[in-house]
């Protein structure tokens, strides 16, 4: 299959070293203290941060440092075939897990002692891509709830396919089976928090696909900051108003 | 980042699920004018001065990929929607437009439509697809007139009728492809057109120019759901055609469904089906099941003759027979082959073919269009009729010539001719002919492969020598041994005497006496892999060419120049790199141990066979080198001995020699290939290394090892050579290869020539070694017969055989030297592999010998020979004859064509004689006749070589 052609365009017309469209709103779910819905393409994701808190259950807390926790699930309406599947697959129990350490990682949890942080990220809609946009989601989630952090964390995907690398893979690219390599970094830090990969890859290759997954990762961070930014001028407006 | 969004489109697809799939526009997509002064022109495919562009719907495209292939033809814009159809439709006729689009000599350019803002088009309800893709061409077309303005006409080429109606309504110039070609005022051209089977009624002249012949209609192909649910129901079989190479009105289908070959007698029952084309086949009647006697030895036709060609050497270039009767004495209708005819096609396997014109009278006035027959090179293949303007040109010309369509009313199909390669019987014709018959590649390498090369002048590095794996022997004496002005030398050799080095520190010693504990053998394969990476451009057209290709006149490369003359070389006094076997052996030849090293050698001295023959048998010499030779060559004949006690068969086939003027490339002399004992010393050290190897290998990776296997040939394989040996008295016992061995020892006849005639009988029986990876097949099936060794491989040519190569890199995994490359984990790929190889290597022979033939004939133009021949098989009209000082094989006819059958000859099927009916004369087989050789042509242009008796 060709998944770039000799004119360089990919299957939904994007050259390798593009990204899908992105957007991103704060502010969705108005009960929770931070939330976010972020797009990547046709992949949708909401995200809503309940926090920090009082600990619920008891045994759970710890005297130096915030508990964080985080539940993924996709909506049953979120792919083609609207299949009811169980809650808590493995799957989803593994992205929960990679989502709740790479947030973990760059929220201060010293600063809140014996409190608990919830990351509630669902799939509204999925075109591959799904748990970057998940992380990025969280990210502004958490920035919307005002819980201290050390940096934006941001993440974006790359692939390698008809020997290309290509950047932010969709649906159809994704399950060609081809390496996929997800990366979370810290973009002021300059640190990478979070990589992932499917199947092989040659060291040499891997390196190249992984500074295109950064590249992308600091254009969300760029995007993500605009739109911060953008909400807290809104805020302020409204304040002064 | 540069993100172009404009909108996204939403698509439905899938039957059930909705899905959703985004599709970007953009507006950096390029008309590819040079002119242009909106675009980036940096990539601008079209040519500067074009006047006309042309923009060409799907079906120009797909029926019309030959006309397009034509340099006259350019400014081309292809739309990559027109692309993606003709992709879906034909990938043959897709990877073309691709290669022209990918040629930078030709002005082709590829316009991605479908991406681009501006001529996107939606899809509207109540449209079907094609009419959405048409419009789109459209919408493609007008956007380039528009966006080029008045500076160039754009031309939008289509063939039907409502695109281009609706086209010419919108303002677009759009005009037919053959209006088109007719404008260009270029008669030639207008032969590349494909036509519509229509105009097939014009074409009953040609045929009444056979009289003899009666019209033949066939019968209608079943519609394609009749035959699936035939095929369902066990009514038909599905198999692949093969056509007789050797009698192309005998053709077999392989069925899985009744596990035999089902054999398709003449054309009517063949119906219209091509070699190749995978079809329904119905089973006649049982009391149809004819054992045809092809006994006469032209064909159903009259005038397709056998013509006389090189002795085959194996069963897979030999005419193939089928047991005429059961011979065995049953004759027993139920034993006899199942028969049937072709009820549909399911995939046609038509491409194009080379050969000439038949030839045929000038029509009268000339430019106008004259019908023809095309006769292929390829007997396998009908006669094809085209149309032609050209017809003065072409009737001494080879040419390349298409198939189109075959309908039922006409007996042959018809086709259009393609390009011409050049005059018959031309020297550099032909050898082209002989290349694209047989599918090889005798292109220049690409850049691309050319940049894999290792910076030149090469040589070895300290950096080499550094390595650990590597071992320096450079101290030790090596030499090659070769044929002579051989220059991609693959292996060389080295051997001592393990007490020599103990006593003498520098050694003399003459012969390897009893009394030394061991001799160490080294054998030296030139180490390709060390420049040959896997998955580099280089590697992939190596792995495609398979194997170099050897003509008479000249040599085509598996790798490019540079490595098998030079890097990878083994030549005398240069240090270079190797992958060295090393056998520790007893004096008696037993191999102690096994050793596999990579090393760096300086060889010593690069011999011709000639030359270290010469050198073994002159008593006077006495020098190191000459001293290894002899004792190699001791060593050798023990090993060639217990092979052969193994039960080995020492085959025999003939192997013709040219010499070649230098200036004019002709052959100034033909001979016997002589074999001496210094060539069966080197081969009798490649087969313990390949044998050695193949066990080494299979240890480490037992189901991705890339293996050779030679299939025991059945009954019905040996059954001509079965029916000779009846004839003449002698009792083969074909039990096992070590029984036919020995009953080959003992066929002694009459004359010293005798046992070598029966191995060469026997050599034709049997298939041809093949390559498989261990993991298809189970280790009983790995055997190779002729050899008589479980296991076998090729390790020693990497520089002329990619199976080596691949031999090379599992040998180097297997001691740790490197890793597997990911290839080898997957089966498949590694199955295709081996079919490639065993595809590229029946070519190249089969190219060989079409060369030497060819070389032959030029050979005996000048000559006409009286010579000695041995009568190899009899037929109704006559018998074929072996020339041993030639090698080659033809018919003798004993009657004129025109009194065939008048039976004043009969044959005695159980002495294999054929007699005269007054008892006057006979001939029985193997018999010694005198013959008369002498070069033809029994019609204009077409020369062929005739043996007649004297
Ligand atoms: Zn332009």
């Amino acid at each position: 299959m060709e998944y770039v052609n000799p004119e360089g365009l990919r299957v939904d017309g994007r050259r390798p070293m593009e990204m899908r469209q992105i957007r991103a709103e704060i502010g969705a779910v108005s009960k929770a203290d931070g939330s976010a819905i972020f797009e990547m393409g046709n992949t949708k994701v909401i995200a809503a941060v309940y926090g920090p808190r009082e600990v619920q259950n008891r045994s759970q807390q710890m005297s130096d440092q915030a508990l964080v926790r985080c539940e993924y699930s996709m909506a049953n309406f979120s792919t083609g075939d609207r299949m009811r599947k169980p809650k808590g697959d493995r799957r989803s129990t593994e992205i929960s897990l990679v989502i709740r350490q790479t947030m973990e990682a760059c929220i201060l949890t010293h600063l809140m002692p014996r409190s608990q942080i919830d990351i509630y990220v669902q799939v509204l809609q999925a075109d591959g891509g799904t748990r970057s946009a998940c992380i990025n989601a969280a990210t502004l989630a958490l920035a919307d709830a005002g819980i201290p952090m050390r940096d934006l964390v941001t993440s974006c995907s790359a692939g390698y396919l008809n020997s290309t690398p290509l950047l932010d893979l969709n649906y159809v690219e994704d399950s060609a089976g081809g390496p996929d390599v997800t990366v979370g970094i810290l973009p002021k830090l300059d640190k990478v928090t979070l990589l992932q990969m499917d199947s092989k890859l040659p060291v040499d290759i891997l390196e190249n696909v992984m500074q295109l997954a950064t590249e992308g990762c600091k254009a969300i961070a760029n995007y993500i900051r605009e739109i911060l930014l953008e909400n807290t001028k809104q805020l302020e407006y409204r304040r002064g108003s | 980042m540069l993100h172009n969004k404009l909108f996204p489109k939403k698509t439905r697809g899938g039957k059930i699920i909705r899905q959703l799939r985004e599709h970007y526009l953009r507006d950096d997509i390029y008309c590819g004018a040079p002119f242009c002064t909106v675009c980036d022109s940096s990539g601008a495919r079209l040519s500067e001065s074009a006047s006309t562009i042309l923009v060409v719907d799907t079906n120009v495209v797909l029926n019309q990929i030959d006309l397009l292939e034509n340099p006259a033809i350019d400014d081309v814009v292809v739309l990559s929607i027109v692309l993606e159809e003709v992709k879906n439709k034909n990938l043959s006729v897709y990877n073309r437009i691709r290669a022209i689009c990918d040629n930078s000599m030709r002005k082709f350019c590829v316009f991605s439509n479908e991406y681009h803002r501006d001529t996107y088009v939606k899809d509207m309800r109540g449209e079907t697809k094609n009419d959405r893709n048409d419009r789109a061409i459209r919408v493609a077309a007008q956007w380039y007139q528009k966006h080029l303005g008045g500076a160039v006409k754009v031309l939008l080429i289509t063939n039907d009728k409502e695109n281009k109606r609706k086209a010419s309504e919108e303002g677009i110039c759009a005009e037919t492809v053959e209006s088109y070609v007719k404008s260009l005022d270029r008669p030639d051209l207008l032969d590349l057109l494909v036509r519509p089977s229509s105009e097939d009624v014009d074409m009953e002249e040609v045929e009444d120019l056979r009289p003899s012949k009666r019209k033949v209609i066939y019968s209608e192909h079943k519609p394609m759901s009749e035959i699936t649910s035939g095929l369902h129901r066990g009514i038909y079989h599905q198999g692949k055609l093969r056509v007789n190479r050797y009698n192309p009105f005998e053709a077999y289908v392989g069925s899985e469904s009744i596990g035999d070959e089902i054999i398709i007698y003449g054309r009517s029952n063949m119906n219209r089906a091509f070699d190749g084309d995978i079809v329904a086949v119905e089973l006649l009647p049982q009391d149809q099941w004819k054992e045809e006697k092809s006994l006469s030895i032209a064909g159903e036709d009259g005038d397709e003759d056998e013509d006389v060609h090189l002795a085959p050497n194996s069963a897979d270039v030999a005419p193939r027979t089928i047991p005429q009767q059961c011979s065995t004495g049953e004759v027993n209708a139920g034993s006899c082959r199942p028969c049937g005819c072709i009820v549909g096609i399911i995939k046609r396997n038509w491409h194009s073919y080379c050969g000439s014109l038949e030839p045929m009278p000038m029509p009268g006035g000339s430019g106008g269009v004259a019908h023809a027959l095309f006769v292929s090179k390829d007997r396998r293949i009908p006669k094809i009729r085209i149309q032609t303007r050209q017809l003065e040109n072409l009737l001494d010309k080879r040419i390349i010539v298409s198939v189109d369509s075959w309908d039922r009313q006409s007996r042959y199909p018809s086709g259009h001719y393609v390009r011409t390669i050049g005059e018959i019987g031309d020297r550099d014709t032909e050898s082209e002919v002989v290349l694209i018959e047989n599918d090889i590649n005798s292109r220049p390498f690409s850049s691309q492969v050319l940049a894999c090369l290792p910076p030149l002048p090469w040589s070895v590095t300290s950096e080499d020598l550094s390595i650990p794996f590597r071992q320096d022997l450079r101290h030790l004496r090596v030499f090659s041994v070769d044929p002579p002005g051989c220059k991609d030398i693959d292996d060389a050799l080295h051997c001592y005497a393990l007490r020599s080095i103990y006593f003498l520190g520098y050694y003399f010693v003459s012969n390897i006496s009893p009394s030394c504990r061991a001799a160490y053998s080294h054998l030296y394969i030139a180490d390709v892999t060390n420049f040959v990476f896997p998955g580099t451009p280089l590697d992939d057209e190596a792995s495609q060419r398979g194997t170099s290709v050897y003509l008479v006149e000249r040599r085509i490369d598996m790798l490019p120049k540079p490595l098998t003359e030079d890097v990878c070389s083994l030549r005398s006094d240069v240090e270079r790199l190797a992958f060295s076997v090393i056998w520790e052996m007893t004096p008696e030849a037993d191999i102690i141990s096994t050793r596999y090293t990579k090393s760096v050698i300086k060889s010593a001295a690069a011999l011709s066979y000639v030359e270290a023959q010469a050198r073994m048998d002159d008593s006077r010499l006495m020098d190191p080198v000459t001293t290894d030779l002899r004792n190699m060559n001791s060593l050798a004949k023990k090993m060639r001995l217990r092979r052969i006690e193994r039960g080995a068969l020492t085959l025999a086939s003939a192997e013709v020699k040219f010499q070649i003027d230098t200036e004019t490339h002709d052959p100034l002399d033909i001979g016997m290939y002589q074999i001496r004992e210094a060539n069966q010393m080197v081969e009798e050290f490649m087969l313990a290394a390949n044998v050695s190897v193949a066990q080494q290998i299979l240890k480490s990776f037992p189901l991705c090892s890339l293996l050779r296997r030679h299939p025991t040939p059945t009954r019905e394989m040996l059954e001509p050579l079965l029916r000779v040996a009846a004839a003449v008295g002698l009792n083969l016992d074909v039990s096992s290869s070590k029984a036919l061995a020995d009953s080959l020892d003992h066929a002694v006849g009459d004359d010293p020539y005798f046992n070598k005639l029966i191995r060469i009988l026997a050599t034709r029986c049997m298939s041809q070694a093949v390559y498989f990876c261990s993991g298809d097949l189970s280790p009983p099936e790995y055997q190779h017969y002729g050899l008589a060794t479980p296991l076998y491989t090729h390790f020693t040519s990497p520089i002329r055989r990619y199976a080596d190569v691949i031999v090379h890199r599992l040998l180097a995994a297997s001691l740790g030297i490197s890793k597997l490359p990911p290839v080898f984990q997957d089966r498949l790929q590694l199955t295709s592999i081996a079919d490639n190889l065993n595809y590229r290597h029946r070519n190249a022979q089969m190219a060989g010998r079409a060369s030497v033939e060819l070389h032959t004939l030029i050979y005996f133009r000048k000559r006409p020979t009286d010579t000695e021949a041995r009568i190899v098989k009899i037929r109704s009209n006559g018998f074929f004859v072996f020339v041993p000082k030639y090698g080659i094989e033809g018919p003798v006819y004993l009657t004129t064509r025109a009194e065939k059958g008048s039976g004043e000859w009969y044959v005695d099927e159980q002495e294999q004689k054929i007699k005269k009916m007054d008892g006057s004369l006979s001939y029985s087989i193997l018999q010694t006749v005198q013959i008369h050789m002498e070069v033809v042509e029994p019609q204009p242009n077409r020369p062929k070589l005739q043996l007649t008796l004297i």
